[in-house]
């Protein structure tokens, strides 16, 4: 590593900095994954205490537009994983073009996502927003408002993961990021966008898969 | 700062003009020197100012707090409500125990003397990401004020539990606001648990391998392991029971197909490590505090370590001992009735350690022994009342009565806040510099002691006799019990209060303490008392196990006292003396 690394107050290396980023990335995820562990508990105790209806409630859902987008967060994070390769080669402008074509599809992720909300909404099965409701039974009231609080959680993830990726593309694109010095914020940032991914990848089936 | 060499630059000990790494020459001379403005307290990043910020926060909370537990045992001299109204009553306890679990006792011994002693134990120069520090303080003091907004604007009413569906759907308080409280004080939790495995995992000095970490640093290990993966569950459990109350979700209310037990669940998954939280780093002060009384190695140090990672993963299983009555399965009760037993015994095994470390110890009567030796005692009852309530045909007749008010007191404030007095007993001459009077601080730990046995025992009585908890109405033939346990509590709050006046005392009037005013041996002894703003010129190199005292064998006399002298620096080779 050729340029000098700006090391931090208790840190007298580069390589313990450096862990030591990794590593508070990886516990912050431990947190974020039981944060998702307690929805998931939820919506499995439901499903285990009104198995048919659940079912029923699910099929309801567009399977569809929820497999485009299970699609598009896994290429997403294909180009993140790309990203932090090139990010370590010092390839700085084709990394940030990668997190930039990775928050792109993160947007087109948010945007299917409000499109199946709207769907849902004239379907009258949106809770809150669908005025007037119409849910053929409280349970099937339930597994909505389930749904509705996972995915919005998870679109909450999205979107910050989105001004993550966007930020840190600009300022490596902008020279402000030395790499492959700091490549440490790539796959930081990579990791926690992997994370939303693979929390997607079993929101997906837990909902709309469970026919 | 920033560059390698300047991180080694190590000052001439006879030169006051040099720097060394410090800024100025004062960060050189003290922590608490470097700047007197309130912004570099209000700004700092060192791991040592935060932890000072953290004590007077969490002091108050610990008197606002105890302000409603006044409250309490003064409506409970009678058996009428004469005092306080049902609803205000309910208030009153309500806010006495969010205010003690989540500002005080959660954060009380991690937050001041795990973010002050982990770095100069494990011979670091501060915690891995000190700004993420300083703001989880700022985000415990927002989830303070969100919690004073709601005790002014009327309070809450469902108790610390928040069960469902009272507080979903009948309560009138102000429970969206107190949720939100505990779900931001919980973010405060999350980034001190990451900060401290991050930093024992990655800055331990050369030579300090996990074998050679002190057990308080092990104790706060396990109890940063329930923080970072307990305390997500209860903010999601909140946020869904706000939500529920603002939109009507239906995940707990039976009419929509909901579960009202599943709240119960999802609570005491988180709960019941959570009171681990409260007690792990209770354990680990009174380890410190009876290896220090005693002057010992400690016995059996790889059992100690290990029972404190024990009961972090088995304090996860066994939650399901709160709702014994609540319509769980018989089979998941008995289960959870045995891993209840079965969590004691990492328990146990602390205890009988202890006891083998004082065995023919060095022991002097020094306030922090006094501490230490009460949070055993207390630490034993709670514990074995435990068991008691963990038998599912005992728990039956006892659940919701006094009896388990009195359990969980005892280790909780028996415990926990004994270890608070004790560990700011014995490390306050390292903080502040000073010595205090002993003698007061042996006469507040009496005290103490004293008045919280007044104050607790007669409520197993109380329970045992069938008298049920947050009732403030009861019957006449209580009153002696109450009125007794009310006495003690009034013991209790002089003698807490006692410790502030001679500490304080000592901050302008005591003697200097010098770097090893107890001559034990350890890291943070080592350094001057109060520390330089960096900890340590030069990051240590250890060489040694934890406790090195000298040990003796059956018929050796006298050598001890002098060998302590000339090895204070605890297998220390490379720092000055
Ligand atoms: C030795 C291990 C322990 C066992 C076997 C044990 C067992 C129990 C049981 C069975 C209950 C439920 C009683 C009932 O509601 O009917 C209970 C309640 C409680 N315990 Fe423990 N306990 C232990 C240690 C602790 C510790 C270390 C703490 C705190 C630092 C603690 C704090 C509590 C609290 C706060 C409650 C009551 C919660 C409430 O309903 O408000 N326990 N314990
Ligand atoms: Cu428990």
């Amino acid at each position: 590593m050729s340029e000098r690394i700006e090391l931090h107050e208790p840190f007298s290396d580069a390589a313990q900095q450096h862990e030591a980023g990794m590593l508070g990335m990886y516990v912050f995820l431990g947190t974020e994954m039981m944060l998702f562990g307690g929805v998931f508990a939820v919506i499995f105790v439901t499903r285990a205490l009104h198995p048919a209806e659940f079912v029923a409630a699910s099929q309801k859902l567009h399977v569809f537009i929820g497999a485009l987008n299970t699609g598009v967060l896994l290429t997403s994070s294909f180009a993140v994983a790309l990203a932090v390769a090139f990010a370590r080669a010092a390839r700085a402008r084709l990394a940030a073009g990668l997190l930039v074509a990775a928050a792109g599809l993160g947007l087109v992720f948010l945007g299917l996502k409000a499109f199946e909300y709207t769907l849902e909404i004239h379907e009258g099965l949106l809770p809150l927003f669908s005025r007037p409701a119409n849910f053929s039974g409280p349970v099937e009231h339930l597994f909505m408002n389930l749904y509705l609080v996972a995915t919005s959680l998870h679109a909450i993830h999205m979107t910050i993961g989105v001004v993550l990726l966007t930020g840190l593309a600009w300022r490596i694109a902008r020279g402000g990021v030395p790499l492959p010095g700091r490549v440490a914020l790539v796959e930081n940032s990579g990791l926690y966008w992997h994370f939303v991914d693979v929390i997607w990848v079993f929101l997906y089936p837990a909902l709309y898969l469970a026919r | 700062m920033t560059m390698d060499n300047a991180l080694e630059r190590r000052p001439n000990p006879d030169d006051l003009n040099d720097r060394g790494l410090s800024e100025t020459q004062d960060e050189r001379v003290s922590y608490l020197r470097a700047g007197h403005t309130l912004r570099s307290w209000l700004l700092t990043t060192d791991h040592k100012r935060i932890a000072i910020l953290y004590l007077i926060s969490v002091t108050l909370f610990f008197f606002i707090g105890g302000a409603a537990a006044a409250l309490v045992r003064a409506d409970l001299l009678t058996p009428q409500a004469d005092l306080l109204t049902n609803e205000g009553y309910n208030r009153a306890f309500t806010l006495h125990g969010v205010i003690m679990v989540w500002f005080f006792l959660i954060p009380s011994i991690p937050n001041t003397f795990g973010n002050f002693l982990i770095p100069l134990m494990i011979g670091a120069r501060d915690l891995a990401f000190p700004r993420l520090n300083l703001l989880s303080w700022y985000i415990y003091m927002l989830g303070g004020l969100f919690t004073v907004f709601v005790l002014i604007a009327g309070g809450v009413d469902t108790g610390w539990t928040f069960y469902t569906p009272l507080s979903s759907m009948f309560s009138n308080g102000h429970v969206v606001m107190v949720a939100v409280a505990v779900f931001v004080v919980g973010f405060s939790s999350i980034l001190t648990g990451l900060n401290f495995i991050v930093t024992v995992h990655k800055l331990r000095a050369p030579g300090m391998s996990w074998g050679r970490l002190r057990l308080f640093v092990w104790a706060h290990y396990a109890t940063s392991l329930i923080l970072v993966l307990a305390t997500p569950v209860l903010s999601v459990t909140l946020a869904l029971v706000a939500a529920e109350r603002l939109f009507g979700l239906g995940i707990f209310d039976p009419k929509l197909g909901g579960d009202p037990l599943l709240f119960q669940h999802l609570f005491w998954f988180y709960s019941h490590p959570a009171v681990y939280i409260m007690v792990l780093p209770a354990l680990g002060v009174v380890s410190e505090l009876v290896a220090a009384s005693a002057r010992k190695p400690v016995f059996g140090y790889r059992f100690i370590a290990g029972s404190s990672i024990a009961i972090a993963i088995i304090g996860f299983l066994v939650w399901g001992h709160h709702m014994f009555v609540a319509g769980q399965s018989m089979y998941a009760s008995a289960v959870f009735s045995f891993l209840s037993l079965a969590v004691a015994v990492p328990s146990g095994i602390k205890v009988y350690n202890w006891t083998a470390t004082l065995y023919k110890g060095h022991i002097e009567l020094d306030p922090p022994f006094f501490f230490a030796a009460s949070f055993i005692g207390l630490f034993v009852v709670g514990g074995l009342t435990g068991l008691v309530l963990a038998m599912l045909a005992v728990d039956v007749h006892l659940h919701d009565t006094y009896f388990v008010v009195a359990h969980f007191h005892y280790i909780m404030v028996g415990g926990t806040v004994s270890a608070y007095f004790g560990a700011l007993h014995f490390w306050w001459p390292k903080m502040s510099g000073r010595i205090y009077p002993r003698i007061w601080g042996r006469l507040a730990a009496i005290f103490i002691f004293l008045g919280f046995n007044l104050t607790f025992f007669p409520q197993f009585i109380l329970g045992y006799l069938g008298m049920p908890r947050r009732y403030h109405v009861y019957d006449p033939s209580f009153q002696v019990l109450h009125v007794l346990s009310s006495a003690g509590a009034s013991i209790l709050g002089v003698a807490y209060l006692m410790p502030f006046t001679y500490l304080f005392w000592s901050m302008r009037y005591g003697a200097p303490a010098g770097p090893n005013p107890w001559d034990v041996r350890g890291l943070e002894w080592t350094v001057p008392s109060p520390p330089p703003k960096h900890n340590f010129e030069e990051i240590p190199v250890v060489t040694g196990p934890p406790y090195d005292y000298p040990l003796e064998r059956e018929g050796d006399q006298g050598e001890a006292g002098d060998a302590a002298e000339g090895n204070a620096a605890e297998g220390n080779a490379g720092s000055r003396a």
